[in-house]
């Protein structure tokens, strides 16, 4: 409360008891929803064998034994490293790529063929043809998701270009921009929001890849280990995994939220 | 930084089929404050843009004798949305901006954009990002970014039309005064009658279109600061609201509505 009511040196910054009554909410519905949601599977879970639905406390021993042996731990690492390398060097080839395809018609003219053919086609149908073109390494997952992210970033990039506004660009070639500058002046930072859009859709989508990639071709991995689950008939693994999964997105995204706050907020 | 002379000869624009200007000779001394009045849709603002170098054109436009054939940093443009200032850079960073594009030392940018933020009265505002600011003061942050720049030529496209009463009353003044102290040419497109009055040395009014031209030029003698309450102020003002009354009841008998229905 003392701190609170120094907050810009503002009087009467002290929070009315509806305040801090409504922040407590903000916060407490969520722990309260989630621990509804975990009763009720637990009641669930007394009406089934373990094998169908195991108990939300037989999931946690599992859970335990996993983060005991370390190949939870391993497993969340493998598969962490795989969406940040693939993620990030999409990011990094689909922004240039979607400002020049933006910006110049011959670019665009040139990929847009390719572009609107391999956009339906999933990340999920070359895994195959990965394995065959890269082998069962690391850099078959990390291609996948590299795929999966470079389209969504370059075509809400292109979006972005697009919709720069073009009294902008008049504004800055009558304050003597050229070409080159006005790309990097008022282009590249008009479109900031959109590519930081697509970063976080592709984000989602490089889940979805590399469980299907792991699945496929993993020692290693949250994929692998829920699909090494089934041969051993450990659904409570299976559910370690995809926890483990929603948690690692959950936290991925926090984090990215929190970069692009703090770098690029003058853009957004 | 002194005003250069613009020339207009048989200046036309089309967009398409389009004729959206046709034949408008001018000429426009150096110094020399100039307003482009006109009913809304007439073409003023277009023929603007011509000279700022955004729109092709038959016919030729020289300023100082350079012919026009891109946008250039001898004329410099404030437009009505005050959306053209660069909201992810501050108040100053978007008044050094031209001199930034063209390396000017980081020292040297300071002490230009102190002098003309402080000419357009925001040195209170420098590190401020233009939303936080109001349409009034991003108005005056749009104009100190292109003086810095100090052009020949300034073009302003309804600079004030999305400003309160009050609030343009202000600026207008202020402008007045800005325009003696730079001593550059001003052509200023506007359909409020009084501001033409209150600023101009000639005022150039347009025909309604399409292809709109000139429909008379009407020069401005009375000393600054005017008033609305001075008899002179209030004779033109009327002249010139005949003179656009009747393009606007023609524009619209073109468009089939009656007399009696536009009034």
């Amino acid at each position: 409360m003392t701190d609170m009511s120094n907050e810009g040196g503002k009087i009467a910054a002290t929070p009315s008891p509806s305040q801090s009554l409504r922040k407590l909410a903000k916060y407490a519905i969520p722990v309260i929803a989630i621990l509804g949601g975990v009763l009720i599977w637990h009641i669930a879970s007394t009406f089934t064998s373990p094998l169908f639905l195991p108990s939300p406390a037989m999931v946690w021993g599992a859970a335990v034994e996993m983060a005991l042996d370390g190949s939870l731990a391993g497993s969340i690492g493998a598969s962490a490293w795989r969406i940040f390398a693939g993620w990030a060097a999409g990011v990094i080839l689909g922004v240039p790529l979607g400002l020049f395809m933006g910006r110049f018609a011959i670019v665009r003219l040139l990929a847009d063929p390719y572009i609107e053919f391999f956009r339906f086609i999933p990340p999920i149908a070359f895994v195959t043809l990965a394995v065959i073109w890269l082998g069962p390494g690391e850099i078959t997952k990390i291609a996948l998701i590299f795929y999966t992210t470079i389209f969504i970033v370059t075509l809400n990039t292109i979006a972005g270009v697009e919709s720069v506004n073009p009294l902008r660009l008049q504004a800055a070639r009558s304050l003597g921009a050229t070409r080159m500058q006005e790309m990097t002046t008022i282009i590249l930072p008009s479109t900031v929001p959109y590519m930081v859009t697509g970063a976080r859709i592709a984000m989602g989508n490089s889940f979805l890849t590399v469980v299907s990639a792991e699945i496929v071709s993993a020692q290693q991995g949250l994929g692998s280990l829920i699909w090494t689950a089934r041969n051993f008939a450990r659904t409570d693994w299976v559910f370690v995994g995809i926890i483990a999964l929603g948690c690692l997105g959950f936290v991925f995204d926090r984090i990215f939220r929190m970069v692009t706050n703090r770098t690029l907020r003058r853009f957004l | 930084m002194t005003g250069a002379s613009i020339n207009l000869e048989h200046v036309g624009i089309a967009f398409g089929t389009a004729q959206i200007v046709s034949n408008v000779n001018l000429t426009i001394q150096p110094g020399e404050f100039i307003c482009l009045l006109g009913p809304s849709g007439c073409g003023k603002s277009t023929l603007l843009n011509a000279i700022a170098g955004f729109t092709p054109v038959s016919g030729r436009i020289t300023v100082d004798g350079v012919p026009v054939t891109g946008p250039g940093l001898d004329r410099g443009v404030v437009f009505q949305s005050s959306e053209v200032l660069f909201p992810w850079l501050t108040i100053r960073q978007n008044v050094e901006y031209g001199l930034k594009l063209r390396g000017t030392p980081a020292k040297e940018r300071r002490e230009k954009a102190d002098r003309y933020l402080a000419m357009v009265g925001l040195s209170h505002a420098l590190d401020r990002f233009p939303a936080q600011l109001s349409g009034g003061m991003r108005q005056r942050a749009q104009i100190a970014r292109v003086l810095i720049n100090e052009p020949s030529v300034v073009l302003m496209d309804e600079p004030f039309g999305a400003l309160d009463a009050q609030t343009r009353e202000v600026l207008q003044a202020e402008l007045a005064r800005i325009w003696r102290a730079t001593g550059c040419t001003i052509v200023f497109v506007t359909h409020d009658i009084w501001e033409a009055v209150l600023l101009a040395d000639r005022v150039v009014v347009m025909t309604a279109g399409p292809a709109a031209g000139i429909k008379t030029v009407e020069e401005i003698t009375l000393p600054h600061p005017r008033d609305q309450g001075d008899a002179q102020a209030l004779t033109l003002f009327r002249r010139l609201r005949d003179d656009i009354g009747a393009e606007v009841r023609r524009a619209l008998a073109q468009q089939g509505l009656s007399t009696e229905a536009a009034e």
